[in-house]
């Protein structure tokens, strides 16, 4: 039960722009043994959290571009030193573009093909579920979990994504209903209907879809993002008994 | 200064030549050039209300829950355990006509400032818009741009857009409508208003810099007609700064939680001009203001252009003196800036001074209360319809094929999904959306308690243009019953009054008429207004929008799991339609989509029959006993049953890409129906018509669906209520007999491809 959970902090970095850290603060304070924290975006340090998790919005407005102003925030070189140390990192929609921009993962966000915002279900399969991020996701079940960005449109060079593929990066895919990546069920145009990646080691970890916003039955998101959060809880806490 | 204050200068600034003798009274002379342009845009009709304010009296605008009646920022309505909601509508069509993505933009981020003055957190957003035919492309450029500002604004400042309505009208081809609603949840105790008070403090201004866009917004688009000098008009658009508000909201709600301000206000119609007269006015204070001292955008801007500049994302706080440092520290956290501009004073007069110079000496009253009134004798126009349209043969032949007319029906922008435009509005944000576009209303949950809000907006132009008394009334009925099917009980209105010029007699008639229909609608249904805007001056080359009162309404739930829907839930359910057994051809979309008229006399709401029918609704819904309910407005019956099939199969998202896969949830698949519908004899206004049945509108109808063994007690609940059973939830079509005989059967995914053909006609 939670008493016995050992406590896991995690941190929420808070730049201005971003909108959905209150989401993202709420959403992992309903699982058990955790205590979200907000981080702001000029603190030289993550103040001891257990896992890192950037949340979505519009840093900097989107002004210049995604991410782009946000990455040279003080409170990155400090997610840099964690995410380097193996800490585990997920970045939510713009929390993706950011580590996209900082190089903590491959590839871009480009503009989406139908040059629209789109907020939209989506069907997401996991490809791999040996990831600190996915490793709670049931085996073989789809995700259905609300996607809501006008750059969510993943871009990476052929070499890479090969290698990618190779290590299992690519960690979520859109999917129709029956798990296949068609086109029509691609929201943005992604490459190879891409929705999620992580970094070579593993613990850096970017998607588009915002399970923030998928904890609750009883809402309109339902509740696919816990099996995410759950991973990330889980690993943030098995990596504190190893140390410990 | 260089420029005189003389009539002439007052005349093209929008005054009349009365106005200018009316000023020189009350200034003892001639004002100075600041003075008068203070008073242009104060006394302009968008600021003033001087065509509408002795009507808008006829409003009932008081009852138990509400907190804060019209005359405020927004209303302010009691839901319960501690929780109020703070609500208002306003329009920004001139800016949108003029230049639509920052027109709708700009719109939004004014009436967001207009809840987070006081106090509330901003929760939801909802747009009305109307727009001419979509087969022009001018139209389709105009519903794009609007639809991109409102996304682009709304979903960075992380505020879901939950709901709204669009609808397409000739009339609105050379002056779209875009009304922005926005509601905030605060706690009762920890309401702020716009008051100045406390002589010796500082008035703050915090925000962006002050540079000359919107310059005349209120006075040169908002109260005067378009004709062909429209593109000139662009400059007078603001431009939209969502990333500055964004942590406006964050700033200002952190210094009124803190109680580091004694009040505040916006900038908006009017700028510095509005805000300071009318917290002065309010606190019966002075407001002493160095314009000099104001941060600007450009070096080089004049005393009276820094006074009315309508630049956005500024708010003005009176702070006391020992609060400053707080102050500015809160807003050097947000890299807002953050400055004292001038103070409170006794003098109940707002001086504006230039380096020392006093350059404006008003009396705040004067200003901000003390408009001239201007009554325009109301004039019945000539195409008021006595009576009913002949339904004859000859004038309305009936459609061969009425299931091909229920799909052009279903086809037709007015009942067409709006996805295309909802997708672009971020409906999620802040995790509280229970019902996502697409239904009846929007409903959002409370934190940390069971209760839940809805919205709604409701408008119908055509209703009102055919007759604005019996249309007004029908669209506050309507705003009720969508929030009564989706389980909510109707509490408070907020409105926005779209109407042409009001110095002509035909529109004074028009709008007294239609707030006499609202008025008396609000008293029956329990619903006072607590906050609103009239948009006057929407024509284009001296021809009228039709008449157009927007309802915006709220509705709670003591438990928000009680939330209703539209879609049919399971197989075998019984299908029962609720209310009056009435549908007629005036006014229709039927009438203007298949046969491409409008006329007639749209039918008058009874407003017995619709309380009782909503009362009886809601009462179903909280026995537990009804799986789905959904208005009957346009399109008719069968459109409805239509929609409540399509929705069948559709969980808001990843379900509709793929309905013969669906994920778990849901029944599984599209639902169809089949329905018996009897005698047309019987129906009121059908003249025996089997597609009048099928197509024709009237208002008090509701089709519902219940599980077969609750259906007995349904009954009994609804009691006198006149109600028909139609059939039952069955198949995977829809299916119309009329005794027995076959009216139509379409597979429900052939309905699903009308109603979601929106797309394709906006390429």
């Amino acid at each position: 039960m939670s008493a016995d959970l050992r406590p896991v902090r995690v941190g929420v970095v808070v730049f201005p722009g971003i909108n959905t850290d209150v989401d993202t603060h709420h959403a992992l304070g309903t699982f058990p043994g955790v205590t979200p924290e907000y981080l702001w975006h000029k603190d030289p340090d993550l103040r001891g959290v257990d896992a890192v998790v950037i949340p979505g919005g519009f840093s900097y407005g989107d002004y210049l571009r995604c991410g782009a102003i946000a990455r040279f925030s003080p409170v990155m070189a400090a997610v840099r030193g964690f995410a380097a140390d193996g800490g585990p990192v997920m970045g939510i929609c713009n929390g993706f573009q950011i580590l996209t921009e900082a190089g903590l993962l491959p590839g871009a966000l480009i503009r989406n093909v139908g040059l629209k915002f789109v907020c939209r279900y989506v069907n997401l399969r996991v490809e791999n579920r040996d990831t600190p991020f996915t490793r709670a996701c049931p085996p073989g079940r789809l995700l259905r979990i609300v996607v809501k960005h006008n750059e969510g449109n993943y871009v990476v060079d052929p070499e890479t994504l090969a290698a990618m593929k190779t290590r299992g990066q690519v960690v979520l895919r859109y999917v129709d209903a029956r798990g296949e990546a068609t086109a029509a069920a691609n929201p943005n145009g992604s490459l190879e209907n891409i929705a999620g990646v992580c970094n070579e080691h593993g613990n850096v970890f970017g998607l588009m879809p915002h399970p923030e916003n998928s904890v609750e039955d009883g809402l309109a998101g339902g509740s696919d993002g816990r099996f995410l959060f759950q991973s990330l809880i889980d690993a943030a806490r098995a990596r504190l008994e190893v140390t410990a | 200064m260089s420029r005189k204050a003389t009539v002439e200068a007052a005349v093209q600034l929008g005054l009349t030549p009365e106005e200018y003798d009316r000023i020189c009274e009350i200034q003892g002379g001639e004002p100075t050039f600041v003075e008068l342009a203070i008073y242009s845009l104060m006394w302009s009709e968008h600021c003033s209300y001087k065509h509408s304010r002795p009507i808008l009296r006829r409003f009932p605008t008081s009852g138990p829950r509400i907190l804060q009646g019209p005359g405020e920022n927004a209303g302010i309505v009691d839901v319960g355990d501690g929780w109020a909601v703070a609500m208002k509508v306003e329009s920004h069509n001139h800016p949108s006509a003029v230049e639509p993505f920052q027109g709708a933009a700009t719109g939004v981020g004014g009436i967001v400032r207009d809840i987070f003055t006081m106090g509330a957190r901003p929760c939801v957003s909802l747009d009305s818009l109307r727009f001419g035919e979509l087969d022009e492309p001018r139209q389709r450029y105009l519903l794009d741009g609007v639809v991109g500002g409102i996304a682009h604004y709304g979903n960075c400042l992380g505020i879901p857009t939950v709901g709204g309505e669009i609808a397409f009208e000739e009339s609105y081809a050379g002056n779209c409508l875009v009304n922005a609603m926005c509601a905030g949840l605060l706690r009762t105790d920890r309401i702020v208003r716009a008051v100045a008070s406390g002589v010796g403090n500082h008035v703050v201004l915090i925000g962006s810099k002050t540079g000359r866009d919107g310059i005349g917004g209120a006075s040169v688009l908002a109260s005067q007609t378009f004709d062909e000098t429209l593109e000139e008009k662009r400059p007078s658009v603001q431009v939209g700064d969502p990333f500055t508000e964004k942590k406006l909201i964050e700033a200002c709600l952190e210094l009124i939680g803190r109680g580091l301000v004694v009040s505040m206000q916006d900038l908006g119609a009017a700028g510095l001009s509005s805000s300071s007269s009318e917290m002065a006015s309010k606190g019966r204070v002075g407001l002493d203001i160095h314009a000099d001292r104001v941060p600007l955008r450009e070096p080089d801007m004049e005393p009276w252009e820094i006074m009315v500049s309508e630049s956005q994302e500024r708010m003005l706080a009176i702070v006391r003196p020992d609060d400053l440092a707080a102050v500015q520290e809160v807003c050097g956290r947000w890299d807002l800036d953050c400055t004292v501009i001038g103070e409170v004073t006794d003098s109940q007069r707002l001086r504006v001074y230039w380096h020392g110079e006093r350059v404006a000496d008003i009396p705040a009253r004067r200003l901000a209360d003390e408009a001239p009134v201007v009554r325009t004798p109301a004039l019945r126009p000539a195409w008021q319809a006595e009576a009913p349209v002949a339904v004859d043969e000859a004038s309305y032949p009936p459609p061969a094929d009425l299931g091909a007319a229920l799909l052009q029906l279903l086809a037709a922008p007015n009942v067409a999904s709006k996805r295309w435009a909802w997708e672009q509005y971020d409906y999620i944000v802040q995790a509280n959306t229970v019902q996502i576009p697409g239904g009846d209303a929007a409903v959002l949950r409370i934190k940390g308690t069971r209760r839940g809000i809805a919205f709604v907006n409701d408008g119908n132009g055509r209703h009102c243009y055919l007759d604005p008394y019996r249309g007004a009334k029908a669209a506050v009925a309507e705003a009720a019953r969508n929030l009564s099917c989706a389980g909510a009980l109707p509490v408070a209105v907020t409105d926005c009054l779209n109407f042409g010029n009001p110095e002509k007699g035909e529109i004074a008639w028009q709008f007294e008429q239609a707030v006499e229909g609202m008025a008396e609608a609000c008293e029956a249904l329990g619903t006072p207004v607590v906050s609103g805007n009239v948009s006057f001056y929407n024509e284009s080359f001296g021809k009228p929008i039709y008449p157009t009162p927007m309802v915006g309404m709220l509705g709670v739930y003591e438990d928000v799991s009680r939330h209703l829907d539209i879609a049919f839930r399971d197989e075998g359910d019984v299908v029962v339609l609720l209310g009056a057994e009435a549908a007629w051809m005036d006014g229709s979309e039927y009438q203007k989509t298949v046969y491409g008229r409008v006329e007639g006399r749209v039918p008058d709401v009874d407003l017995a029959l619709e309380a009782r029918l909503q009362e009886r609704l809601r009462a179903a819904n909280e026995a537990g006993l009804l799986k789905s309910a959904h208005d009957c407005s346009d399109g008719g019956l069968a459109v409805a049953l239509a929609e409540c099939c399509v929705a069948s199969g559709d969980t808001g998202g990843a379900r509709w890409q793929d309905p013969e896969a669906p994920p778990p949830g849901r029944p599984g698949r599209f639902l169809g129906a089949e329905v018996e519908l009897g005698s047309a004899e019987p129906v009121v206004g059908a003249h025996g018509r089997p597609d009048l049945v099928l197509f024709g509108e009237a208002p008090s109808r509701v089709v519902v669906s219940v599980a077969p063994e609750r259906l007995d007690d349904l009954r009994a609940l609804l009691g006198d209520l006149p109600h028909r059973v139609l059939g039952r939830v069955t198949g995977a079509a829809l299916r119309c007999t009329m005794g027995g005989e076959e009216l139509f059967t379409v597979p429900v995914s052939e309905l699903r491809s009308a109603f979601e053909s929106l797309p394709e006609r906006l390429r």
